[in-house]
């Protein structure tokens, strides 16, 4: 219906201009701060807690992922503005595909080449059956 | 709600806003298609990465991150970045408000802050290669420098293209549909920069310093 109609699609890295959600320039300025305040808190965390020894050193890594993902959801929702509203299926969905073929590339490449370092041939000093007890 | 005779056969007209609807306009259509390269090109970037993950270990008898990576610069590296994607947004605001000057001061900021990037950057570089660890050396720094090599490229590209957009901005105003639509391309590819190098300094530094 056309008195009702509006642009269905948004352009990737626009605000919502759906009236239920409508921002003014002010609230703009506020979405950018505060996704600013939030990155720079994560980035401060992942520097922390690649430094202190406060933690188990094993679970590190994992913490250094894990805030690397959040900082990511962070930069995207406030800076280039993905939400789960209607008008932005499209673009969730380009990027839904995105990040499926990323994890397929890293973690099919490191599961490959961790299988086949395991599958080498041991060194020469387990080679030499004579040594062996 | 019309409807139509034909044959003895009343057809209710289907009244679907979906189907009547105009066709997306063209900075819908742009902007998509832009964020389609983007996605390929962070696609590209995990390819680096997973090469980067693979040989991180494979130092040949050379230098490892631990001994090479200066916290303190990755951390300017870092906070320049950040500051100039804040700094690329508030831009972008300024563009759809069409205030000149904002957009001027935002882009000179967004700008110098990037340049700053560049240059601790390339600093880093060159002091690396001096200490003889080049990209020659291992496959743990040729695969470092392809990396960390691109996004600086990247980089570099970005403030071109800044450059580029203001001298458009001057000659052709805030008001060209064109100019927006360039503007709101290049404030996608500097906060998909940002989003990588997250990714380079959580991978390649922070875990480079642990191991």
């Amino acid at each position: 219906m056309s008195d009702t109609y509006y642009d269905y699609d948004r352009a990737p890295g626009d605000a919502s201009a759906l009236p239920d959600i409508e921002q003014g320039r002010t609230s703009g300025v506020l979405v950018y701060t505060i996704g600013f305040a939030l990155a720079v808190g994560l980035t401060v965390m992942s520097f922390w807690v690649a430094n202190t020894s406060l933690l188990w050193a094993g679970g590190v890594t994992i913490g250094l992922t894990v805030l690397a993902i959040a900082q990511m959801g962070i930069h995207l929702v406030f800076f280039l503005h993905v939400t789960s509203g209607p008008d932005n299926t499209n673009n969730v969905m380009a990027l839904a595909f995105g990040v499926l073929i990323v994890i397929l590339v890293v973690v099919g490449s490191l599961l490959i080449m961790a299988d086949l370092n395991d599958s080498m041939m041991p060194g020469p000093e387990l080679m030499n059956l004579h040594m062996q007890r | 709600m019309s409807t139509i005779v034909v044959g003895g056969t009343t057809y209710r007209e289907v009244e679907s806003d979906t189907y009547e609807s105009a066709p997306a306009s063209k900075r819908v259509v742009v902007g998509y298609g832009f964020w389609i390269f983007l996605l390929s090109d962070i696609v590209m970037f995990s390819a680096f990465f997973a090469a980067y993950a693979v040989l991180s270990h494979a130092t040949a008898g050379g230098p490892s991150g631990m001994q090479l990576f200066n916290q303190r610069s990755v951390a300017i590296e870092t906070a320049c970045l950040l500051a100039s994607s804040y700094t690329c947004g508030l831009m972008q605001l300024a563009v759809t408000a069409r205030r000149y000057a904002v957009t001027y001061g935002m882009a000179i900021l967004t700008f110098v802050l990037g340049a700053m990037f560049l240059a601790l950057e390339l600093r880093e570089f060159s002091s690396m290669i001096a200490l003889g660890a080049g990209p020659q050396r291992s496959a743990f720094l040729s695969s470092f420098f392809t990396l960390v090599g691109c996004h600086g490229l990247h980089v570099t590209a970005g403030l071109i293209w800044l450059v580029v957009m203001m001298a458009q901005v001057a000659i052709r105003g805030l008001y060209d549909a064109t100019v927006e639509r360039r503007l709101l391309c290049f404030s996608l590819f500097w906060h998909a920069l940002d989003i990588v190098w997250v990714w380079l300094f959580t991978v390649v530094y922070l875990k480079g310093i642990l191991s």
